[in-house]
């Protein structure tokens, strides 16, 4: 755990034996024709037509103001999960999450609106966000800037859809950075951006940690997490493997993982 | 400071603090942390809706205008989608199978065009309803909003499609020799109603087709099946007349909502549609019918509140 300065350490994010489980529709045999389908409709027993994936197992612990907290763990482990339920997005199956305030969860897949102009997802995002629209049309020019999508031309006036994949995250991640945030959360955001993107970002990081936020970073790329990170979480098949200090853990991931 | 444990977790030796020995729950209260994504109490949660009403109505006019963007004619398809429609359903049931009896001829045209205008208004409500939560996962998981945001948002969207109908609907109006007075106006008050009354359908159906997504593709069947009861190319009391049933059946009919509401906008602009063509009390069932919807739709919505999102 980081070093205690203060002596006073206020949480900010209490997770008590959290338990996240997925229901899925229609997967229960994998076979997808009418009749298997109707047979399973016809035989009683346990929900019918529908499997379930427990992907968090019984993860406890406590998160403080200040704090930049890396998730690590191969793909499927549940870290995305974690962070949804964290932001109450996805309901607890047993457990419980305290937050303080509204945590803020940023995306890869942070739906916005393909059809419409980056500048009127902006305009959206924030709103959803719970701007007003004096704020959003005050950081308006901020978040085109950071996310650098009229750099290559005036590209904040065409759909997201004409987007590379790199632009739309990009502009994902200024929209929701736009906001002053208690609890942040980024899921893969940064991995999409250039080089030159991923600095500014990590620099919008450490000012919102300066702000006595707290940042959840879930990333594949351990220099970003030694960067911005000064403790770590490692979740393996849903449970929490590991809990320490950035340095310790990354020690023991990458020798588990056998770099 | 940590030391490996035989089953792979990692013991942290805690700094000393005061908050030792607390459970989670009594950290949480001491710190006043609540429960993330816990359902907010219904005033609350009316509060929340409303500092939400910007992203509402602008989310309502972004979906309107992405509806069509990819369209060449673009926006033009906002008119002529709903006159298209109404030309269909003359051909169909004006000329092909004569619905029209018991109505004159130059009432018969604004009659139809006026029902296919309002019954649509409520279809399309119910069937963005049933999508807004189940089609919208994204959103719902990335951003934290009052979900009833976006129900709402569809019907609103709907409201806003039904006034470019409107304009189409001026012109026949004109055509067919209804000109505008101040019994107009009355169009005002019912498709408030109307708009609260589908608002209802739309968190109701959003809360059902969150949970079973199947309704997507039963309620058209449903909502055709209603359209044909509802008198909307034919006039309930004039199709009753030779077939021998007690006069009620006819009143209860029309009590429909979709009756209620395509009569009473159909009585407010068309010249030759008065007053007998309603039936009894038909105001107070407009009213009725929104009243019961819209708290019914809000109630039933929120107490699933916390439940959105998964699956």
């Amino acid at each position: 755990m980081a070093d205690d300065k203060t002596g006073a350490r206020v949480p900010t994010v209490i997770a008590d034996d959290l338990h996240i489980v997925y229901r899925v529709n229609g997967a229960r045999s994998g076979r997808g024709s009418a009749t298997a389908a109707l047979s399973r409709i016809l035989r009683r027993g346990e929900e019918r037509g529908v499997r379930t994936v427990h992907a968090v197992r019984g993860v406890s612990f406590v998160a403080y103001r200040g704090e930049a907290i890396g998730l690590i763990g191969s793909n499927g482990s549940g870290k995305s999960t974690l962070l949804r339920a964290i932001a109450g997005l996805l309901p607890a199956e047993r457990g419980k999450v305290y937050t303080d305030g509204q945590p803020s969860l940023l995306g890869v897949n942070a739906a916005l609106m393909n059809d419409l102009t980056g500048e009127r997802n902006i305009i959206l995002g924030g709103l959803a966000m719970g701007m007003s629209r004096e704020e959003i049309k005050e950081r308006y020019q901020d978040i085109v800037d950071f996310s650098g999508i009229n750099e290559k031309g005036d590209f904040i006036t065409l759909p997201m859809r004409t987007y590379s994949s790199g632009m739309a995250a990009r502009l994902r991640f200024s929209i929701a950075a736009a906001k002053d945030h208690d609890v942040l959360m980024i899921d893969e955001a940064l991995a999409t951006g250039d080089r030159k993107f991923q600095k500014r970002s990590e620099a919008r990081i450490r000012e919102l940690r300066k702000e006595a936020g707290t940042v959840f970073l879930v990333s594949h790329n351990n220099k970003s997490i030694r960067d911005t990170c000064d403790r770590v979480l490692w979740l393996e098949r849903g449970e929490l493997r590991m809990d320490g200090p950035t340095d310790e853990v990354l020690r023991e991931y990458e020798k588990f993982t056998g770099k | 400071m940590s030391e490996t444990t035989h089953d792979g977790t990692v013991a942290v030796g805690a700094p000393v603090s005061p908050d030792e020995g607390l459970t989670a729950a009594e950290l949480a209260a001491k710190y006043g942390l609540s429960v993330s994504g816990a359902r907010p109490s219904l005033g609350e949660y009316v509060r929340q809706l409303w500092g939400r009403r910007h992203f509402i109505l602008a989310f309502s006019q972004a979906k309107l205008t992405a509806q069509y963007s990819k369209a060449k004619l673009g926006q033009l398809w906002q008119v002529a989608t709903p006159l298209l429609n109404a030309a269909v359903y003359f051909f169909i049931f004006g000329l092909l199978l004569g619905a029209r009896r018991g109505i004159p001829s130059d009432v018969y045209v604004p009659f139809l065009v006026t029902g296919v205008f309002v019954f649509t208004f409520t279809q399309s409500s119910v069937l963005a309803g049933v999508r807004a939560i189940s089609g919208n996962l994204g959103l719902v998981r990335a951003l934290h909003f009052p979900r009833a945001s976006l129900p709402i948002s569809f019907a609103l969207q709907q409201l806003q499609q039904l006034l470019f109908s409107m304009i189409v609907l001026v012109v026949i109006m004109v055509a067919f020799r209804s000109y505008p007075d101040l019994s107009w106006l009355l169009v005002l008050p019912a498709l408030a109603l109307q708009f609260v009354f589908n608002t209802g359908l739309a968190l109701i159906f959003a809360r059902m087709g969150s949970k079973t997504p199947d309704l997507a593709q039963l309620m058209p069947f449903v909502l055709r099946t209603w359209m044909y009861a509802s008198g909307v190319m034919f006039s309930i009391p004039a199709m009753l007349e030779d077939k021998n049933v007690p006069s009620w059946v006819a009143d209860v009919l029309q009590w429909n909502p979709a009756a209620v509401y395509m009569d009473l906008v159909r009585f407010a602009l068309i010249e030759g549609y008065d007053s007998s063509y309603l039936p009894p009390h038909v105001w107070a069932f407009a009213l009725g019918w929104a009243v019961l919807a819209g708290v019914v739709g809000f109630v039933y919505f929120w107490k699933a509140e916390e439940r959105y999102g998964r699956g």
